[in-house]
């Protein structure tokens, strides 16, 4: 065995090693850095067996890269990591995207060779595309309601396929500039046209497919430039990418190929909430009025479980709810928090934002283990959470999020409910939560009535 | 060659799905930013081209190094930052290595 596949082996048993270590969140930060330093071997190897010299270009733009990069790490928010996560998914695409065109003009191979270098070339142009209109919409709104109709689903799958035409074609007549900048050129577009007809909501699984496609371009790049390390650890990232795209689809019980094509839009919010209306109208004659006072449910209850969604993190209120947690254990109540996989905009957004916070994440539940407890738990607190507590998922038929699974909060003794309206979530699903009898709906700012609530807790004696 | 190429893809494909899917979704956030840092490994490939390809290629190639360097150094020190915040109960030691 070559020297260059015993340090390849080395490095990527490294790079496993650091993400053994993150299956534990006491470990995870050794498994980083683990992750880091095989990183940094792999680099300065390179450049040692390559022979670049110490104080030549490529040395000086590693170092003034890796200084942006970490200034750029160190500027972002914690709210902010979906975009920043999608913005270097989109630079690792470039990057692919650049060497396999370079290794295209330079190196020269068989038809496997130039096969998959304009696979690599194509794959790192849709990322780039995908990433930034990604990066866009999670910035602002813009592009929000980017018509999702049939034909641009139809328009997309073209793009696609003569992508791939292109690719073909390119690799049997290796010498064709034209067969180079075309299938980029359609497949940019393809990138740009799938990222902007997902919507918001379905952004988890759009991140987790760009990251997957930034990895196989990256090892795509590496079986064209015959390198070793760079396939391995390309497929690695690869498939991370698509295990979190799969958790993320099973989450949302959306097919991945419905979500690319945009079939949020093809179920008719209105019809649904016209079935429910009926089953809504029984639970209305329950006269809410009826309830005990807050203040004597609280006191009451033993056992709390928060239960945050994205609006909490849009209402900056993740302090506030860390406050209240506080005041409702002082009260010798054990406080948990629920954390559906796709509360926020990446997956496991939500637990980063609860710890940016300040909360244990022993405190931090996951649906299996949070569904477990609600039976048994004497209070449910919901913050800017709708569709994932809404029970219409289990109950009623042919809704947008039928069989999706849920936080059963439901199951609770007792359950407040923060929201800023009465609107339905992202769904348009109306939440049949709203006006059972023991739910307590609380409307405005998370931020202001959040702390309202924690005021009147403190009073309790 | 390829025959190894296609090895280390099916391998690495293999040994990272047994161990990804067992990292636990209240890291999932940090798992895919640590991934991210490492897409940024096509740097090496960037440099191997870097020492043999042509001169007017060079262009390209310092773009794909500055990119990737980005990629590697933003991807990994938001993943520092995001893991340090993530806090056990206190009894724990939670800052102790695993080694230790």
């Amino acid at each position: 065995m070559a020297v260059k596949t015993i340090v390849a082996i080395f490095i990527i048993s490294g790079f496993l090693t650091g993400i053994y270590l993150m299956q534990s969140p006491r470990n995870a930060l050794w498994g980083n850095r683990l992750g880091a330093l095989s990183m940094l071997v792999a680099v300065i190897y390179t450049l040692v067996i390559t022979g670049i010299e110490p104080f030549s270009t490529p040395v000086i733009v590693i170092a003034v890269g890796t200084a942006a990069g970490f200034i750029l790490g160190q500027q972002v928010k914690m709210i902010q990591m979906p975009q920043t996560v999608a913005l270097l998914n989109g630079f690792g695409g470039a990057a692919s995207a650049l060497v396999a065109f370079v290794a295209l003009t330079s190196l020269f191979g068989g038809v496997l060779f130039t096969f998959t270098a304009l696979l690599a070339l194509s794959l790192g142009t849709l990322t780039l595309g995908g990433s930034l209109v990604a990066v866009i919409k999670l910035h602002g709104s813009a592009l929000g309601n980017f018509p999702r109709g049939r034909w641009l689903g139809r328009l997309l799958s073209t793009l696609i396929l003569l992508t791939l035409f292109f690719v073909v074609l390119g690799s049997l007549l290796p010498e064709t500039i034209f067969f180079r900048l075309a299938p980029m050129t359609t497949a940019l577009i393809a990138g740009l046209l799938m990222a902007a007809r997902i919507g918001g909501a379905d952004m988890p699984i759009t991140i987790s497919l760009l990251n997957s496609f930034s990895g196989i371009a990256a090892s795509l790049a590496g079986i064209a430039a015959g390198n070793l390390l760079l396939t391995g650890t390309g497929a690695l990232v690869g498939v991370a990418g698509l295990i979190l795209t799969r958790i993320m689809c099973k989450a949302m019980n959306r097919g991945l190929l419905a979500v690319l094509a945009g079939f949020t839009a093809s179920f008719s919010a209105k019809d649904s909430s016209g079935k429910m209306g009926n089953i809504t109208q029984t639970a209305d004659t329950i006269v809410k009025e009826e309830q005990p006072a807050l203040e004597t449910i609280i006191s009451n209850a033993r056992s709390v479980i928060i239960i945050p969604g994205y609006g909490m993190a849009v209402a900056q209120a993740q302090a506030a709810v860390a406050d209240l947690a506080t005041a409702l254990e002082a009260m010798d109540k054990t406080v948990k928090f629920a954390v559906h996989p796709v509360a926020g905009r990446m997956p496991g957004h939500m637990n980063v934002l609860l710890a940016e916070a300040g909360i244990d994440y022993d405190k931090l539940l996951d649906l299996e283990n949070a569904n477990q407890l609600f039976k048994t738990t004497d209070l449910a607190i919901a913050v800017g959470a709708c569709d994932v507590i809404n029970p219409a998922a289990n109950s009623v038929e042919n809704c947008p999020i039928s069989g999706m699974p849920i936080l059963e909060a439901e199951k609770a003794g007792h359950i407040v409910i923060f929201n800023l309206d009465q609107e339905p979530g992202y769904s348009g699903v109306e939440n049949l939560l709203y006006k059972k009898a023991n739910v307590t709906t609380i409307w405005g700012d998370a931020s202001e009535t959040i702390p309202t609530l924690t005021a009147r807790v403190d009073r309790i004696e | 060659m390829t025959t190894a190429l296609v090895l280390f893809f099916v391998a690495s494909a293999l040994l990272g799905y047994r161990i990804i899917t067992a990292v636990p979704s209240l890291l999932h956030t940090p798992l895919m930013s640590g991934m991210n840092a490492l897409s940024g490994i096509t740097l090496i490939g960037a440099i191997a081209l870097y020492a043999t390809a042509p001169p007017e290629a060079s262009l390209w190639l310092i773009a794909a190094l500055l990119l990737s360097t980005i990629n590697i150094a933003g991807g990994f020190w938001v993943t520092e930052r995001m893991l340090k915040m993530f806090k056990g109960n206190k009894q724990e030691n939670g800052d102790k290595a695993p080694w230790q």
